[in-house]
């Protein structure tokens, strides 16, 4: 008996083997290069008869899932044959189900899909976004952005090169990390990074918490990390890395000393005591409670800050080693809305993305305290922190001085510089080996790029 | 054992009774069978998740042992498993072995209150375990601060050798409770007539225990170790929720691993590998623990 029903089970799984083939589906490169090669007009979204186009994004917070409401309304509003079918998710449940969906028999038609390699990279190496060159031509996108920003949602079109290519989608909001600084402890923010660590010691000196940190969720010390780095190393070098360009490497000596920085800032206690095992969450609030002088974070907390400390709080971009050089920082864009190679309606969805993106949707933007990544009306800029925020990024993207995240070089890079930044940090390596064992996990991936 | 035997059972013919067999085989086949065989098949490719896959026969397996981020996760596991098994059967056990001596009064509300970390999501046992480990402002640091024990408040997640402890101890405070309750109940349905009749023969609370409590709980001990064990070796999201494997790789998990590679970094083949790996343990596991129990040696 017993013989019998294993016999059976293994039968069984037997058979669920059988008829599967190799997972996946096929490639179809050339034919996207094709694609992002035609021209066409301004799809006439009147005309297009009765649509329904359906969304998957993640702007379901405060300022974010207002601006979405509002401009899918008025889409809808200006182009009554269309019917907008929204389902939203929070970012991380979208990322998990995002490749499924995309690769399943009822695709959405647009979708937003994060920068670099690990999503975007993946969807394009299978085929299965629309790359929209045309439409940028047709719509003029090439204008309303700085040239890093159009290229963070670039790749050829077999998915290996990231950076360059065409062009598969387009961001809404506009992301620095920079730095905040509690401005009654801080009255005049310093000009140079000297003057910047003067004040940090100041701070120390005086039995306050100079920067407010908590690494414990890991993906904090990246930032702090590279808002130094980008002192340290020029923009081009940094972008040349995680674009994983010809002779690109991270065992580069200005690599090396940001590091030195960030572990001279850790040991001369510059941070929150005990960083590795406190929050993202629990930093920021202590900030905005008043303790500590400087927070290095992104223009996400703004408005979190700016209802908390109202007129205490200001924003800078960290300062470069000379007064008054053009500033580099990290920074980026939201999740890009692109369009699916199944959506049945291409012409329809590009103009939704454009409807988007254009600058009355800047200005929605701007009412609705989220920082667009286009230029935007003086009149629309609101008063207090979100100002100083919007002059900060101006002046970033007229200088195109933005800095690429790292962990969009290889798929499994944001495990391996979060996890290597906490043992720098935690005293567990030194620079040297920090950079040199970062650049290890790269080459694995470069090497097999080649 | 051979399924041809000559003899039958007088009634209806043996076949029959896989007709009996075929609604739950279905389901078992639908749901278990098929989705095991499927991440076998998966766990031989390299496969990113979207674009085809292409044939890696055993490589995913080999880099189990050869990959020391991989060899690291399987160790921790073993760690939890202390932690998560060990240490609440032997809690559950120094209970039992109390209440078996003396009849405990409100023994209903203790047994409650120590079965509470049960009952409660893990999910939010670790958002609270979280706070409560927190350096700056947790509950943990500032009692030790409070008694004047000022100098061991530490920072219990972010550090590198304690924070695999530290998650562990929270398993402790969860699966203690279950342990207890079965031991304990377990104690109660020895016949008092054996605890006389070893007293009779002069036995002290120490022999006792060992002579009649713990032969007879061999049972309920095997439950509660297969439970928790199951736990400790598959345990996810309070390594999630806690640490996200950190700090460094000071306590990721096979679990963890299974779900970063599948999800977050498109090495589905490796997932599948760990998985199936895990599955393996944990069914080798449970397997042992339940013979052992059966043939009542050991212990």
């Amino acid at each position: 008996m017993r013989v019998h029903i294993r016999g059976a089970a293994v039968g069984l799984m037997l058979a669920a083997l059988v008829g599967c083939g190799s997972p996946g589906g096929d490639d179809n490169g050339a034919q996207q290069d094709e694609q992002a090669d035609r021209s066409v007009e301004k799809p006439d979204v009147a005309a297009a008869g009765d649509v329904t186009l359906t969304v998957w994004d993640q702007e379901v917070r405060g300022g974010q899932a207002a601006q979405i409401k509002r401009l899918n309304q008025a889409f809808q509003e200006q182009y009554p044959n269309v019917t907008i079918k929204r389902v939203a998710r929070s970012f991380e449940d979208l990322n998990k189900t995002l490749k499924l969906a995309v690769s399943g028999p009822k695709a959405p038609d647009v979708v937003q899909a994060n920068q670099g390699r690990p999503v975007m990279g993946t969807l394009v190496k299978g085929g299965l976004l629309k790359p929209l060159d045309p439409y940028a031509e047709a719509f003029g996108w090439g204008d309303r952005y700085s040239d890093l920003l159009l290229d963070l949602n670039r790749f050829s079109s077999d998915g290996n090169t990231f950076g360059d290519g065409n062009l598969y989608g387009l961001s809404q909001m506009g992301e620095i990390v920079g730095v905040f600084y509690n401005k009654s402890k801080v009255s005049e923010p310093p000009a140079t990074l000297e003057a910047f660590e003067a004040s940090l010691k100041e701070a120390k000196d005086e039995g306050d918490i100079p920067i407010q940190f908590g690494n414990l969720d890991a993906w904090p010390g990246i930032h702090e990390y590279e808002t130094v780095l980008g002192q340290t190393a020029s923009k081009e070098q940094v972008r040349d890395f995680v674009f994983a360009r010809e002779g690109a490497t991270f065992d580069a000596p200005e690599f090396e000393q940001a590091a030195e920085k960030l572990q001279q800032w850790a040991d001369d206690g510059y941070f929150t005591p005990d960083f590795n095992g406190t929050g993202y969450d629990p930093a920021w609030q202590r900030f905005a409670k008043g303790q500590g002088r400087y927070l290095i974070a992104g223009t996400w907390l703004v408005a979190d800050l700016n209802k908390q400390m109202g007129e205490d709080v200001g924003f800078m971009l960290m300062p470069g080693a000379e007064e008054g050089a053009d500033p580099v920082a990290l920074g980026g864009e939201s999740l890009p809305f692109a369009v699916t190679s199944k959506s049945e309606n291409p012409d329809v969805a590009a103009a939704y993305i454009d409807f988007l993106t254009n600058s009355d949707a800047a200005t929605v933007l701007a009412e609705t305290d989220n920082l667009p990544a286009m230029p935007v009306e003086e009149s629309a800029i609101p008063k207090g922190l979100p100002a100083e925020v919007f002059s900060e990024w101006s002046r970033l993207n007229e200088s195109d001085g933005l800095i690429p995240y790292l962990d969009y070089t290889t798929p499994t890079f944001y495990d391996d510089i979060s996890g290597a930044i906490q043992e720098l940090l935690g005293g567990k390596s030194d620079p040297q080996q920090f950079t040199s064992g970062v650049e290890e996990a790269f080459r694995k991936f470069a090497d097999e790029q080649r | 054992m051979s399924a041809a035997a000559p003899e039958r059972p007088p009634g209806e013919p043996r076949l029959v009774g896989y007709l009996y067999l075929l609604p739950a085989l279905v389901a078992f086949t639908a749901f278990v069978l098929v989705p095991l065989g499927r991440s076998v098949w998966l766990s031989l490719y390299e496969w990113d998740g979207v674009t085809p896959g292409t044939w890696a026969g055993l490589d995913n397996y080999g880099e189990l042992v050869s990959e020391e981020a991989l060899r690291a996760a399987f160790l921790h596991a073993l760690v939890l498993l202390f932690f998560y098994a060990l240490l609440p059967v032997a809690i559950g056990l120094l209970l039992a072995g109390l209440v078996a001596r003396a009849r405990v009064r409100g023994l209903a509300l203790f047994r409650t209150v120590l079965f509470l970390p049960q009952v409660i999501a893990l999910v939010v046992v670790a958002v609270m375990w979280r706070m409560i480990y927190d350096p700056g402002s947790g509950a943990l640091n500032e009692v030790l601060r409070a008694v004047g024990l000022g100098s061991l408040a530490q920072s219990w997640l972010g550090d590198f050798d304690l924070a695999l402890p530290a998650v562990g101890l929270v398993g402790t405070w969860v699966w203690f409770g279950l342990a207890m309750v079965l031991l304990v109940a377990g104690v109660q349905k020895i016949p008092e007539s054996l605890y006389d009749a070893a007293r009779v023969d002069g036995a002290g609370m120490v022999r006792e225990f060992f002579a009649v409590t713990l032969p007879a709980l061999r049972g309920e001990i095997a439950v509660a170790l297969t439970l928790t064990t199951i736990a400790a070796l598959r345990n996810f999201d309070l390594i999630y929720i806690t640490t996200k494997g950190g700090p460094g790789d000071a306590t990721s998990v096979p679990a963890f691993q299974v779900y970063d590679r599948a999800f977050q970094t498109g090495e589905v083949g490796s997932a599948a590998a760990i998985g199936i790996a895990l599955t393996a343990i944990i069914f080798s596991f449970s397997f042992v623990i339940n013979r052992t129990a059966e043939r009542g040696y050991a212990l």
